[in-house]
């Protein structure tokens, strides 16, 4: 049964080194095992009979293994539909002119570039392997190439960062011909090199007037916001991601990848061997029946459209109650007009608690 | 007309002793070497039978058990040990105690020397002419000094100290000595079992089979199973049902208990707060004419609200206040409504250290998480128009315009120290504001100082100050003696503009702005950030005498949501969701337990 709008994650957990304030699940890159793992993800893609109109490659740093996505893609190109959304995230230091061609030769359209910085001495603190010209080079070399759809990462409250260093990041950036900058605030997760040694960090405070900071800045230049952390030139805002706000349904493939598919969400364990080895991904149910009211609002109120009134029928919430409880929020975190319910920018720093307040 | 030779095998005495010093050890030891319980059924300290005496190592109840003891005469004596609480809270119920022997073994452990806190019950034990027999414990460790210890004992108290017993009790040196000298030095009691019945009342506890056990020490006359007797005080009368003595393990039946034995009395009895401790147990048949001396009535010293922290237990709690009310007469409770807090009750303790037990009890035994009010002592308020209002609880405290007169309870207090402390404790009583009475040298060392001082200055942490300013040598007893006018005032706290009807306390005028001022800084520190900037603070009437601002809070952990981990946010969201609720919510502020615990303790 062929569900519409399905979006496919492929997780590429491979890296040349690891960066200290990353979680996410990568090994060190080798070739043989880049082999065995393309093997694996097709086997996994074969087993659903789905067409996807958005295909992610998430990683780790996916451009690494450019020659088997591009085979990936080849292989599945009839399960892509016609005007599919395919992403690819690209750290600059592993990229190349070649890489970018043969990938955009197999169908990718939209690459994510790992920038986080564009000063050098904030990418050292961050263990990246690129300077600001590298990450400046390969986004150059994508747009000639014929990538119309680039994104950056742009990261907050990092070592060394201050308002002047972090202009210059935001409008060298917007210089560049990008169409999305996603700007996420450091947060130093278990288990990670900076956790074991923490670095000197702005306060929390001060981060907080970073973002907004660059909230501002990057309207200015023409990116809008309408994510917490996502910012979008109009009409370039991440298809692939906005199923996960949308609550609309995905499926993903690879160690420590995340489903959200037949009505239930669902992850696989952080284990390349056990995905290579395995006939097809073990996974375990993270949440049987997430179709609540609660998990959706968490969800949306991310966005900045935030909740639409018009959509909550659907979960049988009464719309003068939960304008209630929106009214113990203060004012200047939250907005409610007619047809629904969103937060402001300082809303958005305090969205957990907001989201609490409100649901559940 | 009965036999009396009775009263010559029977040695009624308690063991004084400073934490520490080793009473509890050498209790246990005498239970042991009587065989009173075998050893392999020795727990550790079996006199001190809660846990939270064994963790505080002070005894919070008295107790008491009869041991056995063949003597080297050949006679066979038996022992009345009974314990006392070590605490000034309970100060009268350890007089009672002393009241019920003849004699008390002061242990002194051959180190340390003599302890301030020993210093105090010993003087109440001599007082009560008792025979106060000293023991040198702890002989076995390297830095033991008998002979120095043993000229202390004469030099400070005034005992002999000669022939002090040189004991180890951990390692069960000479304790056949410490039993001949009870035999040898303890006098036997005296009374006449014909004389119509007086038996003092020094402790009872709640037994859900017997109901109320009372612990007497028969004075005079003879007590029969099936006897109807009445308390003379609280003139309850009921059927003796049991009568008997009190074994290690278990109580031990007898049929009748004669003038100068200890033991216990089961009659179907309720209501604790019937048996109360100095009260005199008389016959109805063959009454006495008097009660025996020195009977008080107890009445609550503190008093503070306590609230469950999660309001959907509020029958709990009364159903833990009610069970601990069973054995503890002292305590006193009602119903009362916070607007901050909810449903709680209104509660009465002897002291500070009888507050915190009962709260630790009402944790621990009864599984439930609490919140406490500060403590407060009673006011007496005239009004304008001549009412005179007993004010507890200052939610209830009347308007300043109302008020004709206000006047706080005030003790007679006598502190213990060596004479080196004088001018600290002197400095300590005036920041109380204490009046100096008198002082007297106990000795060439040590001194006894009366100061009368305002009840709601000691309540709080005066032995904690008072010890910090005396290295842990002084000891003190209080009595109130009556109420004197005084310039009070409630003073408020306002979180985000709003009354905390919870944190209002009755305070003396010129301790307001401090204590203002320190409670806002508290609080400011326990508080986490919320949504938005909230103001603390304390006013007296519609005057802010002290301000705190916490900040608003700007950001809070922002966990990504890629890759489409989107449990795991979720999750995180409903931990911090059940985080929450150990908070309560004041308005639109949320606040922490221990926001409301770190004003009840406020370092001076």
């Amino acid at each position: 049964m062929a569900n519409k709008d399905l979006g496919l994650y492929i997780h590429v957990p491979f890296c040349r080194s690891k960066c200290p304030y990353c979680d996410f699940y990568s090994i060190k890159y080798s070739a043989s095992t880049a082999d065995d793992y393309k093997n694996a993800v097709l086997r996994n893609i074969s087993a659903y009979d789905e067409v996807f109109d958005t295909v992610y490659f998430g990683g780790g740093t996916p451009i690494l293994l450019y020659n088997e996505i591009a085979d990936i893609l080849k292989q599945i190109n009839l399960k892509i539909s016609a005007n599919a959304e395919i992403t690819i995230e690209a750290n600059p230091e592993s990229t190349t002119k070649e890489a970018l061609e043969i990938l955009y030769e197999s169908g990718v359209n939209r690459v994510s570039f790992g920038v986080q910085s564009l000063n050098d001495d904030e990418l050292l603190a961050l263990g990246r392997l690129h300077n600001s010209q590298t990450a400046i080079n390969s986004i150059i070399d994508a747009c000639e190439i014929g990538f119309k759809n680039i994104s950056a990462d742009l990261m907050l409250g990092i070592p060394y960062q201050n308002r002047q260093s972090l202009y210059h990041s935001i409008n060298e950036l917007a210089k560049l011909p990008i169409t999305h900058i996603s700007a996420y605030m450091l947060k130093i997760e278990e288990g990670t090199g900076f956790y074991k040694n923490p670095p000197k960090l702005p306060d929390e405070d001060f981060t907080s007037d970073l973002y907004i900071l660059t909230c501002d800045e990057l309207e200015k230049n023409g990116f809008f916001q309408y994510e917490i952390s996502n910012f979008a030139k109009r009409s370039f805002e991440s298809k692939h991601n906005l199923k996960y706000w949308d609550s609309e349904e995905y499926i993903g493939i690879g160690p420590s990848s995340h489903s959200f598919y037949g009505g239930r969400r669902f992850a696989v364990l952080r284990n390349l061997r056990e995905f290579i080895e395995m006939p097809l991904q073990n996974i375990y149910i993270t949440e049987e029946n997430p179709k609540t009211f609660d998990e959706w609002a968490m969800l949306k109120l991310r966005l900045s459209k935030g909740i639409l009134f018009d959509e909550i029928g659907q979960f049988g919430v009464n719309k003068d109650e939960l304008i209630n409880k929106a009214k113990i929020i203060p004012k200047q975190l939250i907005n409610i007009d007619e047809t629904g319910i969103y937060l402001t920018k300082e809303g958005f720093l305090l969205s957990n608690n907001i989201i609490e307040k409100l649901i559940f | 007309m009965q036999d009396r030779e009775y009263l010559k095998k029977i040695r009624n005495f308690s063991i004084i002793a400073h934490i520490d010093h080793g009473k509890s050890t050498l209790a246990d030891r005498l239970l042991e070497q009587t065989q009173t319980v075998a050893q392999r059924e020795m727990s550790q300290q079996l006199l001190d039978n809660m846990d939270l005496e064994r963790e505080r190592g002070i005894t919070i109840k008295a107790r008491a058990v009869r041991l056995t003891y063949k003597a080297k005469d050949g006679e066979t004596y038996y022992f009345n040990l009974i314990d006392t609480p070590g605490h000034v809270d309970f100060n009268y119920e350890v007089s009672r105690s002393l009241v019920a022997c003849e004699g008390a073994v002061l242990v002194v452990d051959a180190s340390q020397g003599i302890e301030a806190q020993t210093l105090a019950n010993t003087y109440l034990a001599i007082e009560n002419d008792l025979e106060v027999l000293p023991v040198i414990n702890k002989i076995d460790l390297p830095s033991a000094q008998p002979e120095l210890i043993k000229q202390e004992i004469e030099d400070v108290i005034g005992i002999p100290a000669q022939d002090a017993p040189l004991i180890s009790a951990k390692m069960g040196i000479n304790i056949e000595d410490v039993m001949e000298m009870i035999v040898r030095d303890i006098p036997c009691p005296v009374g006449d079992p014909d004389s119509s019945l007086q038996a003092l009342i020094f402790d009872s506890y709640y037994d859900s089979y017997k109901g109320v056990i009372v612990y007497v020490r028969v004075k005079q006359g003879t007590l029969k199973v099936g006897d109807a007797i009445r308390m003379m005080a609280t003139k309850a009368e009921f059927d003796v049902v049991e009568l008997g003595y009190m074994g290690a393990k278990s109580l031990i039946p007898t049929d009748v208990l004669k003038a100068g034995e200890v033991g216990y009395i089961a009659a179907s009895i309720k209501d604790i707060s019937e048996t109360k401790v100095g009260d005199t147990v008389t016959s109805v048949d063959n009454p006495a004419k008097e009660m025996l001396a020195g009977y008080r009535n107890v009445n609550p010293m503190v008093f503070s609200g306590i609230y469950p922290a999660d309001g959907s237990k509020y029958t709990d709690l009364r159903e833990a206040l009610e069970k601990l009310q069973l054995n503890d007469a002292s305590l006193t409770f009602e119903a009362e409504t916070s607007m901050a807090l909810g449903f709680g009750f209104r509660c009465g303790f002897l002291g500070l250290l009888h507050m915190e037990i009962i709260q630790e009890r009402v944790e621990r035994e009864y599984n439930l998480d609490i919140i406490t009010t500060a403590p407060s002592v009673v006011y007496k308020i005239t009004k304008t128009d001549g009412e005179v209002l007993m004010i507890d609880n200052p939610t209830n405290y009347p308007d300043p315009a109302l008020i004709e007169l206000a006047e706080e309870p005030v003790v007679n207090a006598h502190i213990y120290a060596p004479s080196d402390y004088v001018g600290n404790i002197m400095e300590l009583c005036q920041d109380r504001r204490g009046t100096f009475k008198d002082m007297k040298y106990i000795d060439e060392k040590r001194v006894d100082m009366h100061y009368e001082l305002p009840l709601n200055e000691i309540v709080y942490d005066f032995f904690d100050a008072l010890k910090s300013k005396t290295r842990g040598y002084a000891s003190y007893d209080y009595e109130l003696i009556g109420f004197k006018p005084s310039k009070l005032v409630k003073l408020d706290i306002l979180l985000n503009g709003d009354i905390v009807d919870a944190l209002s306390f009755i305070i003396h005028e010129d301790k307001a702005y401090s204590r203002g001022r320190k409670i806002a800084e508290k609080l400011k520190e326990h508080i986490p950030r919320q949504m938005f900037e909230v103001p603390i603070q304390a006013a007296i009437g519609g005057k802010i005498i002290a301000r705190e601002t916490i900040k608003a809070l700007r950001k809070d952990v922002l966990a990504k949501c890629y890759g489409g981990d989107i449990t795991r946010k979720k999750k995180l969201l409903e931990k911090q969701k059940e985080g929450k609720k150990r908070m309560r919510q004041l308005g639109s502020v949320e606040v922490p337990q221990d926001a409301f615990m770190s004003v009840l303790k406020l370092d001076e």
